[in-house]
């Protein structure tokens, strides 16, 4: 499977995700050293440095490309800095890939850590910014995150029939998968019991169906197919970037969306067939030439349990309303036809939100290279992502080898 | 509520003072005809219209719940929470008319249990909460009135 716009993924690499409270430059250092490492390419020889930024720890943070840069040694490389909340990773990545197929660079690293802080997020920027809808949605509202969370969680239960049970069995076949992961922050088996048991949040999503936030980092290292070829002799069994779908919707967006206090107005122009989150992957599809019967394995946002049925639906792996019926039947769990979150997802690692969609990639590229013990996907050619960062960044990233 | 407190928007121009029969305030294009809210005065959302002219037009009062959920936690600031806090449900209710999915608290007493996606709900007043000499109300949706304009 190749064509004239592939890139290389030379190399990946981690910080394990936990909570520590460090400084999220060292978490970086380590993941980007592995990246490099795995790689086998110097630092010295890296063109371009593509950061996803973390908005929670000051300037450094904004200029994420700037400051790993300055960490490893300036070495002359051109940095950017990228910000789409959880799509930060795929943003950065769609920027290497952008520059490397232009011919503006060979080889790139893309990087992003973040460090956390306990409890809810709030705001950023603090005081009262009254024309600023992220502060206007909690303080007219109290619609934390996990409210609109819930939102989907309860349509899914009034529309669909899913169950309490059913959102909780995506915990536990995540906590299942997530087992033996190095790089997972919780790895501990759940059973059904004790989802049921944790004390509800925001109704129905309890405790545990809600992803929590973390520390952690993760890199990678992309490179164009004639670089590959040099540095490795050929390019057989490379894992390739075949798509970066990075849609955002298109007017009018008839879902209330976080951190949305309102949908569009549907009165003018009608709600498109396709609505923005079925796009994302469907973009990719397309820039890949493949379609969801292609797919070996997916890695998507469980910011919740009901949020992971959600995206079944929206990456094509079932219509509308069939999701609860494709997990009970086994299909999304390792050994079925195409596992979902093998890594164990956010369910295992809690949200390191600027490293966290390149960590799905480094998931993707472990279980391509037959390299993801504990939790391999035998046979897998090819796999997705998929996210959805605040205020309209898609982000789904196909890889194949 | 207290004789000497006076009563302000928790947030200014989203809501009509109506205590009996508020609306939200949402914004019309004035070439389209499409709706927004929150409010805003300019630029029409709608990528095939080049108006920059919105204007203020009251948005229904009665829809139908697209979504439900209940804050069992008190949210961070800048909520301002009650002490002790008391949960609340929120709904995201859909206005046919104008083709919207507005998301609010839901009425004081009314939690997630009593709710329903479909259900029809109307919009009120509450008091969000209280500082020295304001009392700050915020829009509900509470279930409709039996009868309502909303059953039809």
């Amino acid at each position: 499977m190749s064509n004239d716009r592939d890139i290389a993924i030379l190399g990946v690499g981690m910080h394990p995700w936990g909570k520590w409270g460090h400084d999220f430059t060292e978490y970086g250092m380590v993941a980007a050293r592995a990246a490099l490492a795995d790689a086998q390419v110097q630092w010295k020889d890296i063109q371009y440095v593509a950061g996803a930024d973390t908005i929670r720890n000051g300037y450094p943070g904004f200029v994420a490309g700037a400051t790993f840069a300055q960490k490893l040694g300036w070495n002359g490389a051109r940095v950017s800095s990228s910000y789409a909340a959880c799509a930060s990773g795929a943003m950065a990545l769609d920027s290497a890939r952008a520059q490397i197929l232009a011919g503006f660079c060979d080889v790139a690293l893309v990087i992003g850590a973040d460090t956390t802080p306990k409890g809810f997020f709030a705001p950023v920027g603090g005081g009262d910014r009254k024309h600023d809808p992220d502060w206007q949605r909690f303080h007219v509202l109290g619609a934390t995150n996990p409210v609109y969370f819930a939102l989907f969680a309860r349509r899914r239960m009034d529309m669909y029939g899913a169950t309490a049970e059913d959102f909780a069995q995506v915990k536990v076949k995540n906590s299942r998968h997530g087992l033996n992961n190095p790089n997972a922050r919780f790895r501990k088996e759940n059973v059904i019991a004790d989802v049921l048991n944790s004390p509800i949040v925001s109704d129905p999503l309890r405790l545990l169906d809600i992803c929590a936030t973390s520390d952690g980092a993760a890199a990678m290292v992309v490179c164009s197919m004639d670089f590959a070829r040099k540095h490795l002799g050929n390019t057989d069994g490379l894992c390739r970037v075949k798509a970066v779908g990075t849609v955002a919707p298109t007017y009018p967006q008839s879902v209330l969306e976080l951190p949305d206090i309102a949908s569009d107005s549907t009165a003018v122009v009608p709600a498109p067939a396709r609505k923005w989150k079925d796009t994302i992957a469907f973009a990719a599809y397309e820039q890949a030439g493949i379609g969801p019967e292609d797919i070996d394995l997916a890695e998507v946002y469980d910011l919740s349990t009901a949020l992971e049925l959600d995206w079944y639906e929206h990456i094509g792996l079932c219509a509308e309303g069939e999701a609860e019926g494709l997990l009970r039947s086994g299909v999304t769990t390792i050994g079925g036809r195409v596992p979902v979150n093998a890594s164990g997802g956010l369910a295992c690692f809690g949200e390191a939100i600027p490293a966290q969609a390149i960590s799905q990639v480094c998931e993707l590229v472990w279980q391509l290279r037959g390299q993801a013990t504990g939790r391999q996907v035998e046979g897998a050619r090819v796999g997705i992502t998929a996210n959805q960062g605040l205020f309209g960044h898609g982000s789904s990233v196909i890889v194949a080898r | 509520m207290s004789e000497t407190l006076s009563r302000v928007p928790i947030i200014d121009g989203w809501f009509t003072d109506d205590i009996d029969a508020p609306t939200l305030i949402g914004a019309k294009c004035s070439q389209c005809g499409t709706f927004v809210f929150p409010p805003r005065s300019s630029d029409c959302p709608n990528p095939n219209c080049d108006s920059i002219t919105l204007d203020p037009t009251p948005l229904s009062r009665f829809g139908r719940i697209w979504s439900y959920t209940e804050n069992c936690y008190a949210p961070p600031l800048p909520y301002v929470a009650a002490e002790p806090y008391e949960p609340y449900a929120l709904a995201a209710v859909e206005l046919a008319a104008e083709g919207l999915v507005v998301l609010g608290r839901v009425a004081t007493g009314v939690r997630a249990v009593d709710l329903k996606v479909g259900m029809e709900m109307q919009l009120e007043l509450d008091v969000s909460h209280r500082d020295a000499d304001h009392e700050y109300m915020v829009y509900v949706w509470a279930p409709a009135t039996p009868g309502s304009e909303a059953a039809q």
